[in-house]
């Protein structure tokens, strides 16, 4: 059934946040289609009145008391930065996407 | 970013030619002691990255665990703008990267909201009502704070890097999605704000959240479109973020939909995207562009089991609902001997559900409403502010009015009181003692007052000695002014009389 | 001492640690000697904490010189941590790049209930990074090898747990499961290995690859080593909202009834759709012999059809992925771990992307993009939604079948132990190991893979699975233990001690350079682009 494109392939690369050489690029178009083609069996088992699973085990109304816990410090919080500044994590400038 | 002059249309001229659609999201940050899947404490303004866990770090191998008390707000939210409860729901993942969200996703209800189909009841000023229809009610998760540094009054835009604090991140939000809102003609930014005025006395009703638009706990995101008058399609809409007041509210609806027209008449398009409100302009301005199909690809939270709410917890917290804003009004109309006109200046001027909670907190109705309508609507207006957002309760204000009547306070002095709460001084309590306002009934103390007074002013004293009591005001007076309010003005007049007595 | 020591089962050496005839620390040097003797061949570890799992030996012995009883009837045992719990002493690195050196302020439920039961963490094992792979291949700190031959793979993910259980490293090894990462591993290297009930085990602090698939569970020698450990990791834990509030199925009993070697009455099913082609000549006798012992303990045999079987390894290569894709967001440089290109003229968008590419190994990266498109608006019915729908159907054939039948039998993988290098161009070849173990991954029932003997054309280890209803592990555990014991009657002992001793000067065949892999592109190039 499907056949991916590098465009496709650079489009899904983008929204998963990869950056892919050219190399990758094309490696991954030829690897993605042929795993495409055959998972896209599943569409053989005819859907009409098959509810989808999306649990192993079906469970309901799982809860937890409104009750603090403790939890980090800010030291363990920040302890796997990669750097920190006034007790809060320090990130690249960030594009305005709000 | 280029920001041109913008043209708008007149008011007027807009509704000439166009119908208004809104289409109105609040967001509501619910204030349980925890956060919505974590133990960590929901707490406003503490230092940054102290109420954090690996759950709402986002760490890898963390779970979520959903909060109880969040479901049961969600639901008496649901119940109160008479939705149905859907027997079945679950939370999926909307995924996106952005710093602020520490998964990478966040976890939100989507397709299968926990509240669908209700309404709320909006009173106009004209003392109309308009009914406000509900699409939904749904739970989601808050996200982290970002500072932004290097750039021009912190603001995103040439900023060298940013700071992230993720107290805020997992903290249960409430979003309430409108279905759109058409037929409101000229009144739609009345209407929008009377919608989240509604909106906000109604939760602050159940007590699920602070509802604080200035901190953020209550939000709102309003979309605006225009159609040619007679036109029932609707136009492309705008999302205008970063409102937050209900004044806020009505400017950039109002503003929206000037500049929509200008935009629609001039022949262009309206761009589907997302706006800014500027506080200090009153303007809108273009954020991110949003593309047609933004691709979250939303899938069931396999970390979370569903919700399914039995019949009688739906019963058990629909009993749990406390008398809401509308009944409030007509019980007190009745309780108060209100005209409908004095009722209906009490609801515009924002008062009633304030005076109402004071009476409820043990103060004659007169009293209460004489506090509301005068002092404290002074201050609001001086402040610009409604008077809902005054930085006092109506329990504060019950507190003050019993010490005028146990004599602690005098008239005077309670206003001193009422300045020192609004500045942020703490409860009334406090307040009389860090200012020192208690009435001064120590009669030794008031006795050399007046000493001093009748010593100062000779000629007074002897008038009086002479039988001219009404001369005894220019003494108090002066004893009043000396102790700078404090005195209890009837004990000083006893005092000077008993002086001078012949 | 140490070679006979590091020979026997972990229930072995807790009764003789609990009866203070050796001493825990002697127990935990004695697995250390033999990590320094073979692990430079085998790979097991990725990282060694001798001096914490010395230091957590010595309080076991402290306890029981003071005359308490031991914490748990594992209590002095060492064990191999899958390197994918978090363990607040040790780096935690899901065998990936993008985690190298990390320290999680916090342990896994796993991790702390095995340090409350006294058993003595040795150090983290290798796996196929973030488990997605079915031969630790894809580790990016190079592959373990199968101490059968250490020119194969070890199977995969958790091929570093298997593969240190079965050179002596240690006696218990914990793995996770999506798709068969204990299973797997645990065929092709002659060891016991559990995947319980979906549920059974908490996932509080197991790096998530695929959320409703993932399992912890037990790696041992023995089929009652293994249930020891189960019970141990077992139970409810109200930090983990899909852990299952009942109590542990009664795995131990279970495997000490089954020892007894009677399975009469007890029905097997035989899976049909499980054999044929693609499937090795050697391990299809293996199981056919391993099926007539059943027989002849009992049971009873019967064929079962579960036609959605044939359905269950694509559903599991777009579930897996759609779920990967999102739970491997996290990994962005901004918050813990690697960070790649922040030089002060990137924006964070960028850096991420960047962070990502060098962090993440090439089978990560697609089926990260593999999971992007199946939850794509206009592709998520074709793809995942269906997927979810062929889940239904296996749930209901396996429900079906558990109607007539008690446990259900196969092969646990289609082949012995692959040579390194030999599938990892070409991923779909790959996925076929996992074709029998995925199904009871979809539908969350209990699973384990025995060994059952060694494949007459290459010598290699076979594995038999057997797979039982959720929350009915002890019935895995009851059939297992009984062929277990029948088998080592025949062979005039446990296979696992018919695997070569590498503490003999073999070293490991150079023929595979990890080197001639396709490596994660460089900074360099991926900023060049």
């Amino acid at each position: 059934m499907p056949t991916i494109s590098r465009d496709e392939v650079a489009h899904l690369a983008r929204l998963a946040r990869l950056a892919v050489s050219e190399q990758e690029l094309d490696l991954f178009a030829g690897q993605l289609d042929v795993i495409l083609t055959s998972v896209a069996r599943v569409n053989e088992v005819t859907a009409a009145d098959i509810p989808p699973t999306s649990h192993a085990v079906e469970l309901t109304n799982v809860f937890r008391e409104d009750m603090p816990r403790s939890g980090l410090t800010q030291q363990q919080a920040l302890s796997g930065a990669f750097a920190a500044e006034e007790g809060r994590f320090r990130v690249p400038r960030i594009l305005d996407e709000s | 970013m280029t920001v041109g002059t913008v043209k708008l249309m007149d008011y007027d001229g807009v509704l000439e030619r166009f119908e208004p659609v809104l289409g109105l999201e609040v967001h509501v940050e619910l204030s349980t002691a925890t956060k919505m899947f974590c133990g960590c404490a929901n707490i406003f303004g503490a230092e940054p990255n102290t109420h954090v866990c690996p759950t709402c770090l986002g760490l890898p191998g963390s779970l979520p665990v959903l909060n109880g008390a969040a479901v049961e707000s969600a639901m008496r939210i649901g119940l109160a703008l008479n939705c149905s409860i859907a027997p079945w729901c679950r939370f999926d993942r909307k995924n996106y990267y952005y710093p602020d969200i520490p998964k990478n996703f966040q976890t939100s209800q989507y397709d299968e909201p926990i509240a669908v189909n209700g309404s709320l009841d909006v009173r106009l000023e004209d003392g109309s009502t308009f009914t406000v229809a509900i699409e939904r009610a749904h739970m989601e998760e808050d996200t982290g704070k970002s500072l932004h540094v290097g750039g021009a009054t912190g603001r995103i835009h040439g900023a060298s890097h940013s700071l992230l604090d993720y107290n805020r991140a997992g903290v249960p939000l409430i979003e309430i999605v409108t279905k759109p809102i058409v037929g409101t003609g000229d009144r739609a930014p009345e209407i929008a704000r009377a919608y989240v005025t509604a909106l906000r006395d109604l939760l602050r009703a159940l007590g699920v959240s602070d509802v604080r638009m200035d901190q953020g706990s209550l939000r709102c995101d309003a979309n605006v479109s225009l159609m040619p008058r007679g036109s029932s399609t609707f136009g492309t809409r705008t999302e205008t973020k970063n409102v937050n007041s209900l004044r806020s509210v009505e400017r950039a609806v109002r503003h929206e939909m000037c500049r929509q027209a200008a935009v629609l008449v001039s022949g262009s398009e309206i761009v589907q995207e997302t706006r800014h409100f500027d506080e200090a302009t009153g303007t809108t301005s273009p954020g991110r562009r949003k593309e047609t199909s933004e691709d979250y690809r939303y899938f069931p939270e396999p970390d979370l089991v569903p919700i399914a709410p039995a019949d009688e917890w739906v019963a058990r917290l629909r009993a749990t609902l406390p008398e809401l804003p509308w009944q409030r009004r007509a019980r007190v109309q009745a309780e108060w001997g209100l005209s409908d006109l004095e009722l209906r200046d009490l609801v515009n001027a924002g008062a009633l559900d304030l005076i109402a909670a004071t009476v409820d907190a043990g103060t004659p109705p007169a009293e209460a409403r004489s506090w509301w309508v005068a002092y404290l609507s002074q201050q609001a207006n001086s402040r610009g502010v409604e008077l809902a957002e005054l930085a006092i309760t109506p329990e504060q204000v019950a507190r003050v009015v019993a010490l005028v009547g146990e004599g602690a306070l005098t008239t005077t002095l309670a206003r001193q009181v009422v300045d020192g709460i609004l500045a942020g001084e703490g409860e009334p309590d406090d307040v009389v003692a860090a200012r020192g306002l208690a009435v001064v009934s120590d009669d030794s103390a008031l006795t050399a007052a007046v000493e001093q007074a009748l010593a100062a002013q000779p000629d007074i004293a002897e008038k009086i000695r002479g039988g001219k009591v009404a001369a005894a005001g220019a003494i108090v007076g002066a004893v009043m002014k000396a102790t700078k309010g404090q005195a209890d003005a009837a004990r000083v007049r006893e005092l000077v009389l008993a002086r001078c007595a012949p | 001492m140490t070679a006979r020591l590091t020979r026997l089962p972990a229930t072995d050496l807790a009764g003789l640690i609990h009866t203070r005839e050796i001493t825990a620390v002697e127990v935990t040097r004695a697995h250390l000697d033999q990590i320094a003797a073979v692990d430079p061949a085998v790979h097991a570890f990725l990282h060694l904490d001798a001096e914490g799992a010395l230091a957590a030996a010595a309080a076991v012995d402290e306890r029981l010189q003071r005359g308490d009883p031991p914490a748990s009837p594992l209590a002095g045992v060492p064990l191999a941590l899958k390197d994918v719990f978090t363990t607040a002493d040790m780096p935690t690195t899901c065998g990936s790049r993008i985690l190298e050196g990390w320290r999680p302020p916090y342990d896994a439920t796993v991790t702390r209930t095995l340090r409350e039961a006294g058993v003595v963490i040795l150090g983290k094992t290798n796996m196929d990074e973030f488990a997605m792979g079915s031969s630790t291949e894809n580790s990016a700190y190079g592959p373990t090898r199968n101490p059968w031959d250490l020119d194969r793979v070890p199977g995969g993910s958790g091929g570093g747990s298997a593969a240190a259980v079965a050179a002596f490293e240690a006696p218990l090894a914990i793995g996770t499961d999506t798709g068969g990462s204990i299973r797997l591993p645990s065929a092709v290297t002659g060891t016991v290995g559990v995947k319980p009930t979906y549920g059974g085990v908490s996932r509080y602090g197991l790096v998530a690859f695929s959320s409703s698939l993932d399992q912890g569970g037990p790696v041992a020698r023995t089929v009652l080593d293994a249930a020891l450990l189960h019970e141990v990791i077992g139970g409810y834990d109200p930090l983990d909202s899909t852990s299952i509030d009942a109590p542990v199925p009664p795995v131990v009993q279970a495997a000490r009834a089954g020892a007894s070697g009677d399975l009469t009455g007890v029905r097997v099913g035989v899976v049909s759709q499980f054999g044929g082609e693609g499937y090795q000549r050697g391990v299809l006798r293996a199981f056919e012999l391993a099926v007539s012992r059943l027989r002849e303990l009992g049971a009873q045999i019967v064929e079962v059809s579960c036609p959605s079987f044939d359905h269950a390894l694509p559903a599991y290569y777009l579930i897996a992925p759609s779920e990967c894709s999102s739970n491997l967001a996290r990994f962005d440089g901004m918050r813990y771990g690697l960070r790649v290109g922040d030089d002060g003229s990137r924006s964070a968008e960028e850096v991420m992307s960047l962070t990502r590419a060098v962090g993440f190994g090439p089978e990560v990266k697609r089926r990260i993009m593999l999971g992007t498109y199946a939850l794509s608006a206009g592709y998520y019915d074709a793809y995942y939604g269906q997927a979810q729908k062929v889940r239904t159907l296996i749930v209901r054939d396996f429900a079906a079948a558990f109607e007539r039948v008690d446990v259900l039998v196969s092969p646990t993988t289609p082949t012995t132990a692959f040579r390194l290098g030999e599938r990892v161009d070409d991923p779909l070849s790959m996925y076929m190991s996992d074709l029998c173990t995925i199904p009871a991954n979809l539908a969350g029932n209990a699973a384990l893979s025995v060994p059952a003997g060694l494949s007459d054309e290459d010598g290699l280890p076979v594995g038999l699975q057997v797979m039982a209803p959720a929350l009915a592990d002890d019935r895995a555990y009851r059939v297992a233990a009984a062929y277990e014991a029948a088998r080592d009657a025949a062979d005039g002992g446990p296979l696992a001690h018919r695997v070569p001793d590498l503490t003999e000067d073999r070293l490991p065949s150079p023929s595979m350079d990890t080197e001639d892999r396709l490596p994660s592109p460089s900074i360099a190039e991926v900023v060049g682009l």
